[in-house]
C-alpha cells in the first residue's frame, strides 16, 4: 500500500474517534449536515408515504381491484375510452408535446428578430401566474356568455352561437390542455432558447455551406443538439401532468360529469368524501406511475455527471 | 474547379464600418491563396462573402464565370473549414463526413465510397464510428478537412483552420494541407493571421489591413519587394528593422552618421528634398558584421544590448542612434553584450520608404 492510500484511509479514523461512543463509526460532520434534512423528510414524507400505502391495503386488495377494474371514473375500458388515467394520458401527449413544439418554434424564431427579449418576456409571463389564478383567467376566456368569454365573443363576430367550452364533454379536455400549455410553454421557451444560444453559429453555418435548407438545419442539427434540454422539459412536464390538480380543479372540478377528471383531482374527491383508504389507493397508483419517471431522471443526472 | 474573382467588392456594417473596402482580387483555377493580416483586417469577412455567409454590400463576386452575389451557400459549390471545426456533435465521424452528400441525395454506395476515400486520405478510418467528443483536437481538425473534401467542391475556403492546434501539430497539419492541395488541385482560399503559415503554404499571398488589400504576390515577391511599410513589417520573422533618416542628396543621414547609397536606393533618396525624413528598412537576417569586404553595403554602427542564443543563430538586439536594431547572426560571430559593432546591410537589401505615405521608394 502506498503512503498516499494509507493517508486517505486513515483520514476517516480521525473523524470516527470524536463524538460519543455510540456514534463511533459515523462521520459526525456528514451527520450534522444531513441529519436535520433526513429527520424532516422522515417525518413529513417517508412516514406519510408508508402510512398511505398501509391505508390503501385496509381492505386487503379490494381497493386495488375496484380501482383498476371496476371504477369507470378512474379507467373506463369501454369505447370511447375515458376516466382520469385516460385524461392524464391525453395531457401527457398533448400538453407536454404542445409545450415542447411551441417552445422550439418560439425559441428558434425569437433568436432571429430584434425584439427577442420582449417576445420571450411575453411568453414567459404566464409562468409567474399561480395555477389557480390561471384557472380563473381561463374560465373567463372560455365562458359561454359572450359578454365575458373572449372566445365566444370572437365567435359571435363571425356569427357562431356561443359554445360552452368547459361544459361540453367533447371540448373540455382540449380547452383545459390549451390553458395548461399557455401556462407552461414559457418554461420550454426559456430553457430551449438558452440552450439554443449554446449552439455555435459556426455549426449552423457549416450546415448551410454543406447544403442544408433552414428546415433541414432545424430538424437535423438544432433539434438533435437540443435533445438534452428537450428531455429535461419532457420529464419536468410529465411530472407536472401526473401531479396535475389545481388547474382542473379550479376550472371544471373534473366535469362535466367525469369528462375532464384527472388522477389527483379524483384522489382529492375521494378524500373529501371521507373514503380515506380508497383515496390512498389512488395516491399509491400515482406514486407507482411516477417511479419510472424519477428513475429516468436520476439516471440521466448521473450519466451527465460522468460525461462532464 | 474554378476561379474566384472579387470585383470592387465592399462589405459594410451600418454606416461607419467598412469591413472590406474595394477588394479586387483574381484567384486562379487551382491556386492556393492566403489572405493574411492582423485581426480585424477584413480577411475573414472577405472569405465569408465567398461562402455566402455574409451579404455583399457592393461590387461583384464571381466563382468561375458566374456572379454569385445572390446565390445561396449551398448552390455555390464551395466547402468551408471553420476555425472551431464546427463538427456536428451529435453525429459520428462518418455522418459528419456524409451529411453534405446525404443532403444532395447522393447514392448510398457513392457516399460510402467517398467517405471511405476521404477517411483514408486523412487517416480517419479507425474513427468513423466515434463522435467528435471522443477525438483529439488534431483528429477533429482532420474530420473538418474531410467534411470539405468529400464534397469535391470547386473551391475550398479555410478560416484559420490551424489556430486551435498546438505548435507541433500545426506544423504537421500545415504540411498535410499542402499535400492535400497538391493531390486534389482544388482552388483554395486560406485565411490566417500567421504570416509564417501564409509564407509556407500560399502560391500567392494577399495582405490586408483595415479592409484594404495592401499587396498580392508570391511569398518571395512580398518578402523581397514589399510595397509599403505595413507589408514590410508584417511579412518576415523576426520583423524588419525600421529607422528614420534625413535625405542629403543621394545619401541619407542616420543621426550623425552618413549612409552612402548607390543605384535604386540613391535615386530614391535623391527624389526627396534635402533634409526631408526618409524611412529605411532592413531585415534582421540580412545584417552582417562589417569586415571591410562588403563592397556595396551601408554601414550602421551600433551597441549590443541583448544577445538571444537560438542554437545555430543568435538574435542580437542593439541600439543605433536611438533606434533598436535586431540582427540575426550566426552564433560563431561571438558578439557580446556591450560590444560596439558595425553592421553592414547589402545595398540591394535596403528598403526605402516615404514616411508620410508609407509607400516603398526603393527595395
Amino acid at each position: 500500500m502506498s503512503t498516499a492510500t494509507a493517508a486517505r484511509e486513515s483520514a476517516p479514523d480521525v473523524a470516527k474517534s470524536r463524538g460519543p461512543k455510540f456514534l463511533q463509526g459515523w462521520n459526525m460532520a456528514a451527520l450534522i449536515f444531513i441529519g436535520p434534512a433526513v429527520l424532516l423528510l422522515a417525518v413529513f414524507m417517508i412516514y406519510p408515504a408508508i402510512r398511505t400505502v398501509v391505508l390503501s391495503f385496509d381492505n386487503g386488495l379490494d381497493n386495488y381491484v375496484q380501482l383498476l377494474t371496476a371504477d369507470p371514473r378512474f379507467l373506463s375500458l369501454r369505447w370511447p375510452p375515458g376516466g382520469s388515467i385516460f385524461n392524464n394520458i391525453l395531457w401527457l401527449l398533448f400538453y407536454t408535446g404542445g409545450c415542447i413544439v411551441i417552445g422550439l418554434i418560439v425559441a428558434v424564431m425569437a433568436t432571429r428578430v430584434r425584439y427577442e427579449r420582449i417576445i420571450k418576456a411575453i411568453v414567459f409571463l404566464p409562468m409567474a401566474i399561480a395555477a389557480t389564478a390561471l384557472g380563473v383567467i381561463w374560465r373567463f376566456v372560455y365562458s359561454p356568455d359572450p359578454d365575458t368569454g373572449l372566445i365566444n365573443a370572437i365567435l359571435g363576430v363571425v356569427g357562431v352561437d356561443p359554445i360552452s367550452w368547459l361544459g361540453n364533454a367533447t371540448f373540455v379536455n382540449t380547452a383545459l390542455i390549451i390553458a395548461g400549455i399557455w401556462g407552461s410553454a414559457g418554461f420550454a421557451v426559456v430553457i430551449l432558447s438558452a440552450a439554443l444560444k449554446g449552439i455555435s453559429s459556426e455549426i449552423l453555418e457549416a450546415a448551410r455551406v454543406d447544403g442544408a435548407t433552414e428546415g433541414q438545419i432545424f430538424r437535423r442539427i438544432i433539434v438533435p443538439m437540443l435533445s438534452l434540454p428537450i428531455s429535461v422539459i419532457a420529464v419536468t412536464l410529465t411530472i407536472n401532468v401526473v401531479k396535475l390538480f389545481d388547474l382542473v380543479y379550479i376550472m371544471t372540478k373534473g366535469g362535466p360529469g367525469n369528462a375532464s377528471n384527472v388522477i389527483a383531482v379524483q384522489m382529492y374527491q375521494q378524500f373529501s368524501a371521507r373514503n380515506f383508504d380508497y383515496s390512498a389507493t389512488v395516491a399509491v397508483v400515482m406514486l407507482i406511475i411516477l417511479i419510472p419517471v424519477m428513475i429516468f431522471n436520476i439516471r440521466r443526472f448521473r450519466s451527465e455527471r460522468v460525461v462532464a | 474547379m474554378a476561379t474566384v474573382t472579387f470585383d470592387h467588392l465592399y462589405k459594410r456594417y451600418g454606416e461607419d464600418v467598412i469591413a472590406v473596402n474595394d477588394l479586387n482580387l483574381e484567384i486562379g483555377d487551382g491556386e492556393f491563396i492566403c489572405l493574411v493580416g492582423p485581426s480585424g483586417c477584413g480577411k475573414t469577412t472577405a472569405l465569408r462573402c465567398v461562402a455566402g455567409l455574409e451579404e455583399i454590400s457592393d461590387g461583384r463576386l464571381l466563382i468561375g464565370d458566374r456572379v454569385v452575389n445572390n446565390v445561396a451557400p449551398k448552390d455555390r459549390d464551395i466547402a468551408m473549414v471553420f476555425q472551431s471545426y464546427a463538427l456536428y456533435p451529435h453525429m459520428s465521424v462518418f455522418d459528419n463526413l456524409a451529411f453534405g452528400l446525404k443532403l444532395r441525395k447522393t447514392k448510398k454506395e457513392d457516399i460510402d465510397r467517398r467517405v471511405k476515400e476521404a477517411a483514408e486520405i486523412l487517416g480517419l478510418e479507425r474513427f468513423l464510428d466515434r463522435k467528435p467528443k471522443a477525438l483529439s483536437g488534431g483528429q477533429r481538425q482532420r474530420v473538418a478537412l474531410g467534411r470539405a473534401i468529400v464534397r469535391e467542391p470547386s473551391v475550398f475556403l479555410m478560416d484559420e483552420p490551424l489556430s486551435n492546434l498546438d505548435a507541433k501539430l500545426r506544423v504537421q497539419t500545415r504540411a498535410e494541407i499542402a499535400r492535400l492541395h497538391q493531390r486534389l488541385g482544388t482552388t483554395t482560399i486560406y485565411v490566417t493571421h500567421d504570416q509564417v503559415e501564409a509564407m509556407t503554404m500560399g502560391d500567392r499571398i494577399a495582405v490586408m489591413r483595415d479592409g484594404i488589400l495592401q499587396q498580392v504576390g508570391t511569398p518571395q515577391e512580398l518578402y523581397d519587394h514589399p510595397v509599403n511599410v505595413f507589408v514590410a513589417g508584417f511579412i518576415g520573422s523576426p520583423s524588419m528593422n525600421f529607422a528614420t533618416t534625413k535625405s542629403e542628396g543621394k545619401d541619407l543621414m542616420f543621426g550623425g552618421h552618413k549612409l552612402e547609397l548607390a543605384g535604386e536606393q540613391a535615386r530614391a533618396a535623391d527624389s526627396r528634398p534635402d533634409g526631408a525624413s526618409v524611412l529605411i528598412g532592413f531585415r534582421p537576417e540580412h545584417i552582417e558584421i562589417a569586415n571591410g569586404q562588403q563592397t556595396s553595403a551601408v554601414r550602421i554602427p551600433a551597441t549590443v544590448d541583448v544577445v538571444e542564443y537560438l542554437g545555430n543563430d543568435e538574435l542580437i538586439h542593439a541600439q543605433a542612434e536611438g533606434n533598436e536594431i535586431v540582427a540575426l547572426l550566426p552564433s560563431d560571430k561571438k558578439v557580446a553584450v556591450g560590444d560596439r559593432v558595425d553592421f553592414a546591410v547589402p545595398m540591394e537589401k535596403l528598403h526605402i520608404f516615404d514616411p508620410d505615405s508609407e509607400k516603398a521608394l526603393a527595395g
